[in-house]
């Protein structure tokens, strides 16, 4: 059925928690959380490479899981905590994951790197000292074009080595 | 230049000056940007391979609740190119449309929903034309002619450059090696969609903001295509989200938002669609590659013969550069005393290819390093002993006249050799485990722009205040390589400052001084000259007057850590923004320009100004991989790398460019391809990309990815900055030809194609059990109309690196 | 970017409300779970369906319960599968869980949404202008296949990793309507049409998977695939055995995925595994009667002919597995 033949789908109110705050947008149905995220809500932060679901570059934390914003209807998400990356640091200084990849190369052209922040930050939240293999697992679904990953692990264990508390 | 031995900025591994940014997700992208009253375009694209533009009605779509505006072929009556020679792209189509995807019309709306469903609501009548599907086709149909402007037929480009007496070199050899290789197409894949946004500003200048590696040239390109001043026109690239080549070129929206923004007083974006990327493409090109290599029975050559085939696409994008570029830099690894190279560039219905990442040389280079492993292995060889022996010389002229500075191969070779085990592995390996061993070279920039002018290729302008503030402005434009990074560093360096004290302004046509743009692996040598030119000016005034200040000479002064002292007495000293105050009281407002313009090349032939480069990048590297013969799968299992990188301005970002150039050629060398489905002739017409999402075009996750050891060796250029050479492009080249190798000591088969899929091992396995020839690849090389090269004796044979009459004998 | 386009999204709490709402609004209406499917599908314009309902509110589709037997809630995400460890005794379901697509995914998708996945082809999961430019095909808006001109069916590939590990386990699946509950044994719940490859009617939701104790079972499932992550299979290979203390098996079900428009159970491996042992000749022996099931067409990633002869491999590898071999070293490079 061509678009054109259908009715507009109302705008509806809706109410869910971005990085700790209350947020209230009214949209309609078709909207995504990506899109809800970006357009509603000005937060740019978080990227889109192919709204499919193919590229991991829009993955957020939705009730602390990693999930595809691009795949996730904004609506659905009412009364639901969201995280991106605009939340990860806990004022001026960066989150140790972000530490990490700045200094280390785990950041090139920068355009994945939201995305892979948020899949680093439920793997450690989950997992406090995965090694290597594990690591490429968890952000296996974030594609990079820039770094060949190496950098990007080499970020995620020294950043999962520093918030255990580990000497650097 | 000053060089000095020891240095505070560069070299070290340092977090990039944009890094914050970038985790933060603050960097702002070009699909980032917002303006008040902004509105959104989307493009209508031929469904037809070929045809005709009969007929296109728009009325129903400008009707369309929500439309602003719907643009045809009919409002840019101005067609632009690339490269000037070949203009022959307009921002929608007029009377012709060349592949599955050619833009045709476009629609501006309130919302991106709006003015997508409206397109279905242009009307467009088209008179199908024969579909010319690919380099075989386009040799075998002259007609339909997809451009009057063509060579001949379908055939876009030929060209044949012949250095001293091919034949009679290869009659001379000990053994002559003929083989046929094939290198599939592939493309850029950055992860950040194009995006561009246009508004006209309050001065009523056109303002365009875009995810564009060239906005030097879409800036003098806009100006022509929209009939304003260039004056009247701002191009500002905003950081690119990975560009790798594929934001070279200059793309139909840019244009279509330029205008509509113009046109409505309004401001107008468009991001690309992933697909849509796959359209606009300009990437590697596929080629069919025919060499042969005459060598002595001690492993040297004495001579060379390469022909390629290039399918170009629809467009000739930068296709002319890219058919020179599969023969030019050849003649740049190896000592070849005489060398002849036939290129042919074909047009096809596909989108346009052109440079991606290591530019046309990929080809030919895979091509001469696995020919170099079946003559090693003939001449009982060990493959790394044999390029050893060969490896060019530094200072030297190439065959074709290219000047080599310095040449750090050897040293490369030997990294890989011992830290790969490799004379332990190299035939030694059980069998299903084997290692490969390839080499490259890559320019550091062309030393021409694209249009022939006398001026700079770089400049930068440096701007000091009293606060101690420095602020840099350049037109280079940051993909991700870490530009910015390195034009800070550079003036810290040259001011004795951190990188943190330094503000860079760049890509912004209104604001900063000309740089041509991100390709070519030119920015860190141009720009870097420029930069450390613009900062020893200032550094000159400072200098004078902390002299005057501290009682001593200029030469008796010395900026290190924030510090401008006495070098005989250190504590003598003024802080780095005193030195500003003292120079500003003294001279006025600080500010120097520098700019870089590369020494004149000794190429003078015909075609000498392609390939020429101040300074040339060299890497070695070996793959080791296991092959399960049962499935022909191939897993890499390391990749030891060295590169020849003159001198490491950031070592975290070097080793960066390295590893990620590894993992862009393994991707190439195992799976990616820009492939295309042919439908039933007898049934369509249809000539469509198999495989136009993240999904089905394969780019290696983290878990395809082996690690990868990288050495970065430093033999310092004389041309630049601090000994600096590229490190973005070079270490690609080896990867693909050091992985075929491998495959070979494993397994005993040649996989003459990339990429080497376990299909096509097992059908070289299968061969091999049949005991026919154990490979893979071409069988035969089309017959290409070459025309008679242009005849140059190399340096060596005498002339002035002029063309001459071939029966003129030199000496 | 892509973006949806216009429907209704109802959000019941109950499965009797859901059950209600699709039988109300017939075929226009469409389940919604993880979305991973359908909303990329809609995206490209390959199905429309004018009124979405979200399951993700009704509480009682995720439970999970482990008798006798185990009843997964269809809601359960595959994350959440993959992770359970209750799943140790079904190792085919959480090897298939585990592997599909990527972590992000996982976290979405859920177990009834990967044993409906829409069935699967190269020349339709595309975007409405790359389809209109080949003329459409047999299973959207055209009438010809383009993957075999002469057929008069759609052959599409099921893609679903869950569901030849739940075939190959002996599932049985729950379907809710208003009229009530059927059950359905999963190798009957998919049929051999591309374009038609679920028994389910419109107006039904798949609630729960059923499946049988596996005391004394042993399971795997090995997926054929590009990339180590992201892909969907291009072959899966089930296999399941119940041995006695000697070793020899008293039963044994092999199933493939990707293998033909709908999974299924290779009734000849089970004739040539049942009392005999895991013994190399064994093996090769079924792994080539199961491998001449597998009859790939030119539709989905790799070439057709190699597909076609690494399933033998393929199988053998699983019943290998099976017998306790330690093919980690091979696993990781698929």
């Amino acid at each position: 059925m061509n678009d054109s033949t259908r009715p507009a789908s109302p705008r509806e109110p809706c109410e869910f928690s971005v990085n700790g705050e209350p947020v209230a947008i009214a949209c309609a149905a078709h909207v995504t959380l990506l899109e809800a995220l970006r357009e509603e809500l000005g937060l740019t932060g978080t990227k889109h490479g192919c709204e499919l679901g193919e590229c991991g570059a829009c993955t957020v934390l939705l009730d602390g899981a990693s999930v595809l914003s691009c795949l996730v209807l904004a609506q659905t998400c009412a009364g639901r905590q969201v995280e991106t990356v605009e939340g990860l640091a806990d004022g001026p200084g960066l989150h140790p994951l972000q530490a990490a990849f700045a200094d280390l190369g785990g950041s090139q052209c920068g355009y994945c790197t939201p995305g892979m922040l948020m899949s680093a930050k439920q793997l450690l939240a989950a997992e406090p000292a995965p090694d290597r293999a594990r690591i490429r697992e968890a952000i296996g679904g974030n594609l990079c074009r820039c770094t060949g990953y190496q950098q990007i692990v080499d970020a995620i264990a020294h950043a999962a080595a520093v918030m255990r508390g580990e000497p650097a | 230049m000053t060089a000095r031995e020891r240095y505070s900025v560069i070299g070290k591994a340092r977090r990039r000056v944009d890094g914050r940014a970038k985790v933060l997700g603050q960097t702002r992208f070009a699909d980032d940007l917002t303006l008040p009253r902004m509105v959104h375009a989307k493009l209508l694209r031929s469904p037809h391979p070929h045809a005709e533009i009969v007929r296109v009605d728009t009325s129903r779509a400008a009707a369309w609740p929500g439309v602003l505006l719907v643009l045809t072929g009919a409002d840019f009556p101005i067609g632009y190119g690339i490269l000037p020679v070949t203009p022959d792209e307009y921002p929608l189509a007029r009377e012709r449309v060349r592949y599955v995807g050619d833009p045709v019309a476009a629609v501006v709306a309130r919302d991106e929903r709006t003015a997508e469903a409206a397109l279905a609501a242009i009307e467009v009548e088209y008179r199908p034309l024969r579909t010319i599907a690919d380099a075989a086709d386009a040799l075998a149909h002259p007609e339909p002619r997809l451009h009057a402007y063509s060579e001949q037929g379908n055939i876009h480009r030929l060209q044949a450059l012949e250095f001293g007496d091919v034949e009679e070199a290869l009659a001379g050899a000990d053994r002559v090696f003929e083989d046929l290789y094939f290198y599939q197409g592939s493309t850029h894949l950055p992860i950040e969609q194009h995006a561009a946004l246009a508004a006209l500003e309050p001065d009523g200048r056109l303002a365009l903001w875009s995810s564009t590696q060239v906005p030097h040239y879409l800036h003098r390109m806009m100006a022509r295509v929209l009939g304003r001043p260039a004056a009247r026109v701002r191009i500002v690239a905003c950081p690119n989200g990975g560009g790798f080549g594929g934001k070279t070129d200059l793309c139909n929206h840019e244009f279509v938002v330029a205008r509509a923004a113009e046109r409505l007083g309004r401001p107008v974006k468009i991001c690309l669609t992933r697909e849509e990327v796959f359209y606009m493409h300009r990437g590697r090109h596929p080629v069919t590659m025919r060499l042969r290599t005459g060598v002595t029975q001690d492993g040297r050559i004495t001579g060379m013969h390469l022909q390629t085939l290039l399918d170009g696409g629809a467009y000739a994008s930068y296709g002319v550069a890219s058919v020179f570029y599969t023969g030019a830099l050849q003649a740049m690894t190896y000592e070849i005393p005489r060398y002849k190279w036939e290129g042919c560039r074909t047009f096809t219905n596909k989108p346009p290819c052109g440079p991606k990442r290591g530019h046309g040389t990929p080809q030919p280079r895979f091509a001469q390093e696995v020919q170099l492993d079946r003559i090693a292995e003939a001449l009982e060889k060990d493959p790394a002993e044999l390029r050893l022996g060969i490896v060019a010389k530094p200072g030297s002229l190439s065959t074709n006249w290219f000047r080599i500075g310095s040449i750090g191969l050897a040293e490369c070779i030997d990294e890989v050799v011992t830290r790969s085990g490799w004379r332990g592995k190299h035939r030694r390996l059980p069998q299903g485990r084997g290692v490969g061993i390839a080499c490259g070279s890559y320019m550091s920039g062309v030393s021409h722009p694209i249009y022939r002018n006398a001026m700079p290729l770089s400049g930068v302008q440096i701007l000091l205040d009293r606060s101690g503030q420095v602020t840099v402005f350049s037109g280079a434009t940051e993909v991700g390589q870490g530009s910015d990074d390195v034009l800070a560093a550079l003036v810290a360096e040259v001011l004795g400052i951190g990188t943190d004290d330094v503000r860079c302004v760049t890509g912004d046509t209104a604001l900063t001084p000309v740089d041509l743009g991100s390709y070519s692996s030119r920015v860190t040598l141009m720009m870097g000259n420029a930069a450390i030119a613009a900062a020893e000016r200032v550094r000159g005034q400072l200098a004078e007057a902390a002299a005057a200040k501290l009682e001593t000479t200029t030469e008796a002064i010395v900026f290190a850590e924030g510090r401008v002292f006495r070098t005989d007495d250190p504590a003598r000293a003024l802080a780095f923004h005193e030195a500003v105050i003292a120079a500003e009281e003294r001279f006025g407002t600080l500010g120097a320009v520098g700019s870089y313009t590369p020494p004149p090349h000794t190429a003078l032939y015909k075609g000498g100004g392609i390939g020429p480069s101040p300074a040339y990048s060299y890497t070695a590297c070996v793959v080791e991989v296991a092959v399960d013969e049962a499935t022909g799968w191939v897993s890499v299992e390391k990749v030891w790398i060295a590169h020849d990188i003159g001198r490491t301005l950031n070592r975290t970002l070097a080793e960066g460019q390295v590893i990620g150039s590894v993992y862009m050629a393994l991707g190439e060398a195992l799976m990616e391809e820009q492939a295309f489905r042919r439908l039933p002739p007898k049934l369509s017409d249809a000539l469509v990309h198999r495989a136009p999402s993240m999904l089905d075009y394969k780019s290696p996750t983290a878990l395809d990815m082996p690690e990868v050891d990288v050495v970065l060796v430093e033999d310092p250029d004389p041309n630049g900055p601090f000994g600096a050479k590229e490190v973005g492009q070079g270490p690609l080249l080896p990867v693909m030809p050091a992985l075929a190798n491998a495959v070979y000591d494993a397994i005993g088969v040649r996989i003459d194609e990339v990429p080497v899929t376990p299909g096509k091992i097992l059908r070289a396995l299968e061969r091999k059990a049949r005991g026919e020839p154990a490979r893979v690849g071409p069988e035969h090389f089309p017959d290409v109309p070459y025309p008679e090269p242009l005849f140059v004796p190399p340096p060596w044979e005498g002339g002035d690196g002029r063309e001459i009459r071939r029966e003129v004998k030199l000496r | 970017m892509m973006r949806l386009p216009d429907f209704e999204l109802r959000r019941p709490r109950t499965l009797a409300e859901a059950a209600t709402i699709l039988a109300g609004e017939g075929p226009a209406a469409r389940p919604l779970a993880g979305g991973t499917d359908l909303l990329p599908n809609m995206k490209r314009r390959q199905q429309t369906p004018r009124v979405l309902v979200a399951l993700g509110e009704i509480p009682g589709l995720r439970t999970f319960t482990n008798g006798a037997a185990l009843a997964i809630g269809a809601g359960t995400t595959l994350a959440a599968l993959a992770a359970d460890t209750r799943m140790a005794q079904y190792g085919a379901l959480a090897q298939a869980a585990a592997r599909v697509a990527s972590p992000q995914l996982r976290n979405q998708a859920t177990l009834g949404g990967n044993l409906c996945l829409d069935t699967r082809c190269s020349y339709y999961d595309q975007s409405e202008p790359w389809r209109r430019a080949i003329g459409c095909c047999l299973k959207k808006d055209g009438d010809t296949c383009w993957v075999a001109t002469a057929s008069r069916r759609c052959v599409a590939v099921s893609s679903s990793d869950c569901a030849p590990a739940l075939v190959a386990l002996g599932a049985r699946v729950r379907l809710v309507s208003r009229e009530g509950t059927r059950e359905v044994a999963l190798e009957d719940f998919y049929r051999d049409d591309g374009m038609d490859h679920l028994v389910k009617r419109p107006d039904e939701i798949l609630s729960a998977v059923d499946v049988p104790d596996a005391q004394g079972w042993r399971s795997t499932y090995w997926k054929l695939r590009r990339r180590g992550a992201i892909d969907f299979p291009v072959l899966g290979v089930a296999a399941a055995v119940k041995r006695d203390t000697a070793g020899t098996i008293e039963a044994a079900r092999v199933a493939l995925g990707a293998a033909g428009s709908r999974p299924f159970l290779v009734p000849q491996a089970s004739e040539a595994l049942i009392g005999r042992t895991l013994d190399d000749a064994t093996i090769a022996a079924t792994a080539r009667r199961v491998a001449a099931r597998a009859k790939p067409v030119d539709n989905t990633d790799f070439e057709t002919r190699w597909r076609k002869d690494v399933a033998t491999q393929l199988v053998s590898y699983a019943l290998r597995e099976l017998r306790g071999e330690d093919l980690g070293a091979i696993r990781r490079r698929f």
